[in-house]
């Protein structure tokens, strides 16, 4: 800082010969930046053509689509609120007991699936699997399966909500085990604490803020999942949402996505405040 | 025993220990407040959500014996016909399969694209102003919090039964949840760079480019790869609303009770997500190391 010197342009040019290098393109380095975005592309133009995407369509589909929007202003009710309302309440629900039973589910097989706390290789790698399984199929087509089991409404929607998110959890808890300090754990032991109070005071205080953290989101993201089930007819707000759209009730259907609009803010930011509270403004990822 | 190793006075002792109980009771209290409130809301959303453990317990033999009835019947003494009959249309659904993956990826580029253009002009650091900042930090929400299924059922009226809606439904969800973690990513970069670049007199254009983007690129390829893994589960399922794919066979196979049609699909998806979880994420694990264990 101090004694400083002006700035010649002989120096520029030294340092610019001092780091050659990085300013040389070599034939190979440009060839790797070049082949990114050439791959993207070449992808992109074979998937275009493979789906044989029919560019003539866009420009009615936009003008209809145009008219959809028009169609939406003013949104109305329909004269039915109250149904709409109770169709909102059914989300809620089918949110807050899915991701309730898929925590109490979730919670018990994490410690067979986490590397620290498996009785067994073998069964940790079987349970990793079926995790895997699990969360391999969309929420949907288990809400499909539970319509088909307990008939249609909002029960198939929290069966079908609870196991997907088994799935999820039980891998993301597992996780959670994993990265937990050894060392507390051992000096529970260490003092002649049996194996379950070493998990009850060496493991859930490391584990509890992180797994708080993760329902409260998953409760936030299945309020937005939960919205759609209702299609298959499980219950909630999407039943509504895509008779309306079949018949093009533009209007309704802007009153009902305004509804889940504001719903789904006023639940962020009470989860939000809740996550606050529980693991401090610091921590959150 | 304490007492003689701890040697501490017999009243602090007690002090300490009334201390501590108090400080105990007051967090039972409180989490006893927490349970009783969502046992609450636990009865209410039950009542609400209809729900009836009686009725699943009667139909429960209906869930457990589906997967039973989904499952191929294959024997070892005629496995290859076996196999071969249960995946009889084999060429058709990998064909499908493909569909959903390149309509994932079209939706992925697209989605992010867009984000990408937009993130510099919704993050607070970056941001030249503040009007354009909130509305499109508002545009964001509005398009990650409308499920993709309701885009995607609006474009299939629009556009017409075929892979195009299905594209522009993931590409519009994509674009929500990219542009928020795109605008988070630039949110928290290192703003020496920039000030750096801001000092020399150049312009937004450049500040970003030389300033910002270095530090982000990495990120946002990543948000990517994994988003993309997403939409190819997304993207079997907006396929039964009629926006291509192949979510269109696999809900026809559920509802018309196909089951081992069901379990091959299924199991097509499950082992393509696998395949392309496994592949992306060798591709992020590469490019978290290029960042140089940030």
């Amino acid at each position: 800082m101090s004694a400083r010197r002006p700035i010649r342009n002989e120096d520029a040019s030294a340092v610019l010969a001092r780091h050659r290098d990085l300013f040389d393109d070599s034939a190979l380095r440009r060839a790797t930046t070049l082949a990114a975005p050439l791959g993207i592309l070449g992808f992109t133009i074979f998937a275009v053509w493979w789906l044989a995407i029919p560019f003539s369509q866009i420009g009615p589909g936009l003008a209809s689509l145009g008219k959809f929007i028009a169609l939406m202003f003013p949104p109305s009710t329909g004269g039915h609120l109250n149904l709409l309302l109770k169709a909102m309440g059914e989300t809620l629900a089918i949110a807050l007991l899915g991701t309730l039973i898929a925590t109490v589910a979730a919670f018990p097989i994490s410690f067979l699936a986490a590397k620290s706390t498996s009785p067994h290789a073998a069964i940790r790698f079987a349970i990793r699997r079926c995790l895997d399984t699990i969360r391999g199929v969309d929420a949907l087509i288990w809400a499909l399966v539970f319509v088909g089991v307990v008939g249609l409404g909002p029960f198939a929607g929290i069966l079908a909500i609870a196991v997907s998110d088994t799935g999820a959890l039980g891998k993301l808890f597992s996780e959670a085990i994993e990265a937990t300090e050894e060392r507390a754990r051992e000096s529970v032991l260490a003092s002649g604490g049996t194996s379950l109070l070493a998990v009850r005071f060496g493991l859930l205080p490391q584990i509890l803020p992180i797994i708080a953290g993760q329902i409260l989101y998953f409760f936030e993201s299945n309020v937005r999942s939960a919205t759609i089930i209702g299609i298959v007819g499980a219950g909630g707000i999407g039943l509504q949402l895509s008779e309306q759209i079949r018949t093009y009730d533009f209007d309704q259907v802007a009153f009902a996505v305004m509804m889940i609009l504001v719903t789904v803010a006023v639940i962020d930011w009470i989860s939000s405040k809740l996550r606050f509270a529980i693991i401090g403004r610091r921590a959150v990822c | 025993m304490t007492s003689s190793l701890l040697s501490v006075p017999q009243a602090r002792l007690e002090a300490l220990l009334a201390d501590y109980q108090r400080e105990v009771g007051r967090r039972r209290r409180q989490s006893l407040l927490v349970l009783a409130i969502l046992a609450i809301l636990i009865v209410m959303a039950g009542h609400v959500g209809e729900v009836d453990l009686g009725n699943l317990a009667r139909h429960i033999s209906n869930f457990t014996s589906y997967f039973g009835r989904i499952i191929p019947k294959l024997t070892a003494a005629n496995f290859g016909a076996d196999v071969a009959d249960w995946y009889w249309n084999l060429a058709g659904w990998l064909k499908l399969l493909l569909d959903t993956v390149l309509i994932a990826y079209l939706g992925t580029l697209f989605g992010a694209a867009g984000a990408f253009m937009i993130a510099f002009f919704a993050a607070a650091n970056l941001a030249p102003n503040n009007i354009l900042r909130w509305s499109i930090k508002r545009s964001f929400e509005f398009c990650r919090t409308v499920p993709d299924l309701v885009f995607a059922l609006m474009f299939v009226s629009a556009f017409g039964l075929g892979p195009l809606a299905g594209i522009l439904a993931i590409s519009i969800h994509s674009f929500g949840t990219l542009g928020k973690l795109f605008t988070e990513a630039i949110e928290n970069i290192d703003m020496k760079p920039v000030e750096g670049v801001r000092s020399t007199g150049s312009r937004f254009i450049e500040m970003v480019r030389f300033g910002a983007l270095p530090q982000v690129m990495s990120g946002f390829a990543s948000y990517t790869l994994l988003r993309f893994e997403i939409n190819v589960r997304s993207g079997s399922v907006v396929g039964m609303v009629g926006a291509g794919g192949i979510g269109q066979d696999l809900f026809v196979a559920i509802r018309k009770f196909y089951y081992t049609d069901v379990s091959a699909i299924l199991l097509m998806i499950i082992v393509c997500v696998a395949i392309i979880d496994l592949v992306t994420e060798r591709i992020r694990h590469r490019l978290s190391g290029q960042e140089g264990g940030r």
